[in-house]
């Protein structure tokens, strides 16, 4: 509908932070985020996974309130969740109990419609998703893009004004996902539907060009704005098309031009002053994995937005992959480019044991590691209680996240042949080199 | 038979194992006791109860008089648990002391509490509905905490995106208790009823004859005559009695609980089909009857107008400003009320146990220690048969075809309710009541056991059997690598139920009025008797709340431990 666009200012965000508190530091999600939503716009949300994109929706909803700054919807403060917007959410979010007429019921129901008004709306819009049929199907019935179908229905079923799409298809494969997006559109722009603009949240670049008219893109800690593109196609837009290319090259630049000099890329100690990086949830197979794929590539290099297809694997998992690679120096993204370096070259071809020592002495660099390290070094027998370490990190993590820190970092350590963990007694080691 | 999971405690990081909590709530129970104890100072001297007819043609009425009972406790329980469970939930406030009390309240000996209750409310009411309510009372204990908590984890546990679906699609409170708590939590919540009322005919039958020295508490029910009837010798009504009782159970299997379960498969969360969904024929039969149909169609009405009413009055609320200044001023004053309370009651307990001799704290520490050894016999019993054939059901199809209903049964009948059939046959023998009590402990504990240990042999995987006939592992390399590690947290799960319980019955199994004679054992349970039988109200107080302690010791310090090794090191997937 951009051809009818309005510039009525749907919904406002002036100065939205939100920060948790952990102990005696403050985490931020989401930094002085200013954002303004028109009518008739498709707007998509698009970054790495935590850089508080799921939980700037959950704030433009009311779901969550921001720590800081206001929330407009036609210029009023937004108190409480915003009965005008509504959620697809990624994980479909139906009740399992209810069949896709009763889930899409309710949703009128608890608006206190009466229930022939509700039969018949609720009928008409499971005919318009394509489900006609399947009305008194479970859900578990159905496959994940049905399932969809009926998250779609239910959202649409309430007239939303503003609908927020949450990942809406990242969960299902590959085909289902495009012949939704496909009918989305069609819903859309051919202006079947009372909505007066769709936000969507993603992480996948080549989606959000292909249905938004304007794309936020936003970095991770602190999870913040960075750039905004227009993307001025006609739709139904053609991927091939050169046009289409070029917006999807700019927007790959932005987001990979937000690498940062290696000093900060690799944060600080904690207990120091300065951002604690956190490591990525990887596994060293993993890694090892992918830096074997890529040297096997001509010139080590490849485009980054089409690893996840070439390799199978999720966008999310690679993008931890990846930057696991990038601290410990086996690879530099570069303008939407991965490039394996010599070292990673060397580490994919070598031996089992080679493979240890050079991870090993990669990961000593790490800030997190080496303090830990230093911690374990300094104490009795040089070992320490899981609970103690937990206890110092936590202050640096937010709720939840130390303990997969110290998972990861055991890990990793074990791997490097660094320290050793007993499970029994809880007990992290330093390795003696022998 | 997955029905044990359910009790499985929250899984948390256990840091120590008392906590500040643990005072305050041992500190209540305390104060409590002391309330009772000071009011059974004014119970009557002499209580007669009503007269226990023998014939049978009482005894359908009686039945129903017991299942009466029953269902009010039950009622009550409901009430508590989802009121009780749903503040824990969504209050952190709340939560923070009302789990740890749930916790304790959990592994106190409910039997212990049965004289106190019983002789505090035949001070302030008539006799016979002081009897009633201790029933009712009693049974409520026995029946409400699994069920709370059960209720309480499915709330803490609902998906956070349906969570969010419910907020974003405006269900008020009422609809989301319909449409997402309940549904949610309705598997787990009629597992842990059906266990519950399990429990409850346990206790039943040992709340409706309380015989405390020329005080005598008496019910009309199944209960009561089943021990009227073993006091007179009478096989004939002992074998009626126990006929009624299971017939009863059986009844209430088939035409509530299995209708109720065929019905609740609905709402698994698991997004396939389950391969095996229970069934129930009387469920079949009558959810496709025309009756049932307009039934239905005519509360659906009902209900739907209902909705829109309470939609309309109620609708879901936006967020309210939390007004943090006032509610701290006030729920400081009541903290502060109730700590005083707390402190002033617990001086005058202190008071009371000061007057206590020596000799019979020395008294109550033996009886302890003769208690713990039968407990641990009954349980080292239990296990010695349990872990065989509960392998055996578990892993075998054919078996289990057999032995699954007669277990069924058989652990239906509450132990309380043979106890007495058990009297008769050991009564005679030397050492009689400290074998039949051990047999009593055994009675209503062992049940626990088996059916974990059933549920957790039918969860080895199959490719980890296969795995060990591969290896060619002898049958005891089996039992050694497979087996006994796969069961043990299902073990220890069982075994805290069953520890809890045969504590429990020790009140009802040490100390027995039997054919116009008293008999006792060395144990505390029958310390606690025979002080409610003598009036003995300081000893009551202190042996009660030795209970009460030593159990929670035990708990802390010997099976947490325990059951945290098995969730750490044994748990599989």
């Amino acid at each position: 509908m951009a051809i009818n666009h309005t510039y009525n200012a749907l919904l406002k965000l002036r100065h939205v932070q939100q920060t948790y508190a952990s102990g005696q530091r403050r985490f931020t999600a989401v930094q002085d985020v200013n954002l303004t939503i028109y009518e008739g716009e498709f707007v998509a949300l698009l970054g790495p996974s935590g850089c508080g994109k799921s939980t700037l929706l959950r704030i433009i909803t009311g779901l969550q309130r921001p720590s800081k700054g206001t929330v407009l919807y036609r210029e009023q403060p937004v108190n409480g969740v915003n009965p005008h917007a509504t959620i697809v959410f990624q994980s479909f979010a139906l009740f399992p109990w209810l069949s896709v007429f009763e889930n899409v019921d309710l949703a009128l129901k608890a608006r206190g419609i009466p229930s022939n008004v509700r039969a018949t709306r609720t009928m008409d819009l499971i005919d318009r998703v394509g489900l006609n049929g399947f009305e008194t199907a479970y859900p578990r019935e159905l496959s994940g893009g049905m399932r969809q179908k009926v998250g779609f229905a239910r959202a649409m079923a309430v007239e939303p004004e503003l609908l927020c799409l949450d990942e809406p298809f990242s969960a299902l494969d590959v085909l289902s996902a495009e012949s939704l997006r496909s009918e989305l559109m069609e819903l859309w722009t051919g202006g079947g539907i009372p909505t007066k603009a769709i936000l969507m949240v993603s992480h996948n670049i080549e989606e959000a060009v292909f249905m938004a008219d304007r794309i936020v893109v936003m970095d991770k800690e602190p999870g913040r704005i960075v750039a905004e593109v227009k993307v001025g196609l006609q739709h139904p837009r053609q991927r091939k098309s050169e046009a289409f290319q070029k917006v999807m090259d700019k927007v790959y630049s932005i987001l990979a031009g937000q690498t940062e000099p290696e000093t900060i890329e690799l944060g600080v100690a904690p207990g120091e002053q300065g951002r604690t990086r956190s490591l990525p949830n990887v596994t060293i197979t993993d890694l090892a994995g992918l830096l074997e794929q890529l040297s096997e590539l001509p010139e080590n290099r490849f485009d980054i937005y089409r690893l996840p297809h070439e390799l199978g694997v999720n966008s999310d998992h690679l993008l931890s992959l990846t930057e696991a690679a990038e601290i410990l120096g086996f690879v530099y993204v570069e303008k939407g480019d991965i490039t394996l370096t010599s070292l990673g070259e060397t580490f994919a071809e070598a031996s089992i044991q080679a493979r240890k020592e050079i991870f090993a002495a990669r990961i000593r660099r790490v800030p997190l590691m080496r303090w830990l390290m230093t911690m374990l070094n300094n104490s009795e027998n040089r070992a320490l209680n899981w609970d103690i370490i937990y206890d110092a990190l936590e202050s640096e993590f937010p709720e939840g996240d130390a303990e997969k820190q110290l998972d990861i970092l055991i890990d990793w350590g074990r791997h490097a042949e660094l320290i050793s963990y007993n499970d029994d007694k809880a007990l992290v080691y330093l390795k003696t080199p022998s | 038979m997955g029905l044990l999971q359910n009790t499985l405690p929250p899984k948390k990081r256990i840091k120590r194992p008392f906590t500040w909590g643990d005072v305050i709530v041992i500190l209540l129970m305390a104060v409590l006791l002391y309330g009772g104890a000071r009011l059974s100072f004014d119970s009557p001297l002499i209580i007669e109860g009503p007269q226990i007819s023998l014939n049978p043609s009482a005894l359908p009425w009686y039945t129903l008089l017991s299942v009466g009972r029953m269902l009010g406790a039950y009622i009550l329980s409901l009430l508590f648990t989802l009121t009780y469970g749903r503040t824990a939930a969504y209050n952190r406030h709340a939560e923070s002391v009302l789990m740890p009390l749930l916790d304790v309240l959990q592994s106190v000996p409910i039997l212990s509490f049965l004289p106190i209750v019983l002789l505090g409310l035949s001070a302030i009411l008539p006799e016979r509905v002081a009897a009633e309510l201790a029933a009712v009372v009693l049974i409520f204990t026995s029946q409400a905490w699994n069920m709370t908590f059960g209720w309480y984890q499915s709330l803490t546990t609902i998906p956070k995106e349906l969570l969010e679906a419910s907020s974003i699609f405006r269900l008020n409170t009422w609809l989301r208790f319909k449409r997402l708590e309940l549904p949610f939590a309705m598997i787990g919540l009629i597992w842990n009823s059906v266990m519950s009322w399990a429990g409850g005919w346990f206790f039943l039958m040992a709340s409706e004859i309380f015989t405390v020295g020329s005080k005598d508490f008496r019910l009309p029910g199944l209960g009561a005559y089943l021990q009227e009837a073993s006091n007179q010798g009478n096989f004939y009504c002992i074998a009626l009695g126990l006929a009624a009782l299971i017939f009863t159970i059986v009844a209430l299997d088939q035409f509530v609980w299995r209708p109720l379960l065929a019905w609740s498969d609905r709402f698994k969360v698991e997004m396939v089909e389950s391969d095996q969904p229970p069934t129930s024929w009387f469920y079949d039969a009558v959810h496709t009857s025309r009756l049932f149909l307009w039934i239905r169609s005519v509360l659906l009405k009902v209900n739907e107008q209902f909705d829109l009413w309470i939609i309309r009055r109620a609708p879901m609320r936006l967020y309210t400003e939390v007004k943090t200044s006032k509610r701290n001023w006030k729920t400081g004053i009541f903290y502060s009320l109730t700590g005083g309370l707390l402190l002033y009651g617990g001086y005058r307990a202190a008071l009371m146990l000061v007057l206590i001799p020596s000799t019979q704290w020395a008294q109550i520490g033996i009886g302890a220690f003769a208690t713990f050894l039968r407990v641990s016999l009954s349980l080292v019993i239990a296990l010695l048969w349990t872990i065989p054939v509960g392998v055996a059901i578990g892993t075998n199809r054919r078996v289990a075809a057999i032995l699954q209903p007669i277990v069924q049964v058989t652990a239906a009948v509450p132990a309380t309710a043979i106890f007495p059939i058990i009297l008769l046959i050991f009564i005679n023998v030397t050492g009689g009541l400290n074998i039949a009590a051990v047999f009593l402990m055994l009675m209503g504990t062992q049940w626990y056991l088996l059916f974990n240990i059933i549920a957790g042999a039918s969860a080895i995987p199959q490719d980890l059997k296969n795995t060990t006939s591969i290896l060619q592992l002898s049958r005891w390399e089996t039992w050694r690598t497979l087996i006994l590690p796969a069961l043990f947290p299902f073990i220890i799960t069982g075994a805290i139920t069953a520890s809890g319980g045969a504590w429990n019955a020790s009140i009802v199994a040490e100390y027995v009025n039997f054919g116009g004679q008293t008999l006792f054992a060395t144990g505390i349970g029958s310390l606690i008797s025979q002080a409610t039988a003598k009036g003995d109200y300081p000893l009551l107080l202190a042996s009660t709340l030795s209970m009460i302690l030593a159990v929670i010791l035990i708990n802390r310090l010997f099976w947490r431990r325990l059951y945290k090794l098995a969730d750490e090191k044994y748990r599989m997937g």
